[in-house]
């Protein structure tokens, strides 16, 4: 998880805003959100936090977590692309001032002055995304459904399987090895360019993501070009872990 | 030497032999193991392409023979595809590279890999040589 240490250092009275990842992308580290939002507010700073990571793989709850602004991306969430969310606090959403202009967002307009319209309407200026607001629906009616608890706890039990699997493999190491991880597999194989074994595990069928997934501090951090990473969900079996396994062995084989 | 067009067809050649994209990657896996190796001080930031995962320089000068090009990747796919590239292109005149199309790489399937969100640079490599024809045709007038 980020360094607490680290963290604490940072914060101090002229600290304003405070913002991070809950789930990291790279790696499926799980941050301490709640406790490391308490600090923050213990000196006055808001807390945004991106939970794109978070919302498809675990229970969230934003009062509980205590954060001032919380983010989320539709098509991480089984749901439609080109639409997110951001949650914030009535109180801070009512201090800050509309960023868009635009229909549905104004209340009343005169020649010298405008008054705007209430929440969530002030930040929501022109023709919403009608058609991705009602797709989007659907996914998380389906999420709630199969229950976002019984998600995570598939996830969990896919991650240590497929862990087991990648670690049998010589030369494999994985990267991300926090006790609290959500369900990505990062990883690399000894002397061999991820790209290279992305490549081939995409022509044996296999949908994982290679390269720096736009966190190149962190893959500096590990001394690595990058990594390949296989992202676990509802719908991943251990089937398909098996299948990963296979291919992965057989690209080790063809590049070695 | 052998014209550009001559290579190319030593290359459709080659790759008629292959069964499946396993096996095509096999043979650019091992061109990569092949291609010359690359001056270290040839690998800077002015000969790296832009557009790829892996990092990827290719560098050319002129010589009394034709265009003399050197590459390398940290990635041994991407270091058989540019290998693939330079085989035909290695030697050639300015003006011939400037106007190439690198037509065969239809032929064998690569066309593919051609498209600018695939992360292979593959179209970074190939607009990169030509650039190198073109600047190289220019400086002779």
């Amino acid at each position: 998880m980020l360094d607490q240490t680290v963290y604490e250092s940072l914060l101090n009275p002229r600290t304003k805003v405070v913002a991070f990842n809950h789930i990291s992308n790279a790696l499926g580290t799980i941050n301490p959100v709640k406790e490391m939002a308490a600090k923050a507010h213990a000196v006055g700073a808001a807390v945004v936090v991106d939970g794109a990571q978070a919302l498809p793989h675990a229970v969230v709850d934003v009062q509980d977590l205590d954060v001032d602004f919380y983010s989320g991306s539709a098509h991480k969430m089984y749901g439609p692309t080109g639409i997110g969310l951001l949650y914030g606090k009535t109180e801070w959403l009512e201090k800050l001032p509309p960023y868009q202009g635009g229909g549905e967002m104004i209340q009343e307009v005169d020649v010298t002055s405008s008054t705007y319209a209430g929440l969530p309407h002030k930040f929501e200026a022109g023709t919403p995304n009608i058609e991705a607001v009602i797709a989007w629906g659907a996914a998380l009616t389906w999420m709630q459904q199969v229950g976002v608890a019984n998600i995570q706890a598939h996830e969990e039990e896919l991650l240590a399987y497929g862990t087991a699997l990648l670690e049998a493999i010589p030369g494999v190491k994985i990267y991300g090895t926090a006790p609290q991880k959500a369900a990505v597999l990062s990883f690399n194989v000894a002397g061999l360019h991820p790209y290279d074994v992305g490549t081939l595990l995409d022509q044996m069928g296999i949908a994982v993501r290679t390269g720096q997934h736009c966190t190149q501090p962190i893959m500096d951090g590990f001394g690595v070009p990058g990594t390949i990473r296989a992202s676990l969900a509802a719908y991943t079996t251990k089937e398909d872990l098996d299948q990963l396994a296979r291919a992965l062995e057989r690209a080790i084989a063809v590049l070695a | 030497m052998e014209s550009i067009a001559a290579r190319e067809a030593d290359i459709i050649e080659e790759f008629s032999f292959l069964e499946d994209w396993m096996e095509k990657y096999e043979h650019i896996i091992a061109l990569g193991k092949e291609l010359a190796p690359m001056s270290e001080s040839n690998k800077v930031d002015d000969n790296k392409i832009k557009g790829c995962q892996s990092q990827v320089w290719v560098h050319a000068r002129e010589t009394e023979e034709g265009i003399h090009f050197e590459a390398d990747s940290d990635a041994i796919i991407t270091r058989g595809m540019v290998a693939l590239l330079l085989r035909v292109v290695q030697g050639q005149s300015p003006k011939d590279i400037a106007q190439y199309d690198f037509g065969f790489l239809d032929q064998i399937g690569l066309t593919a890999h051609l498209s600018p969100s695939r992360a292979n640079g593959l179209l970074s490599m190939v607009k990169q040589i030509r650039l190198y024809g073109v600047a190289f045709q220019a400086k002779r007038g």
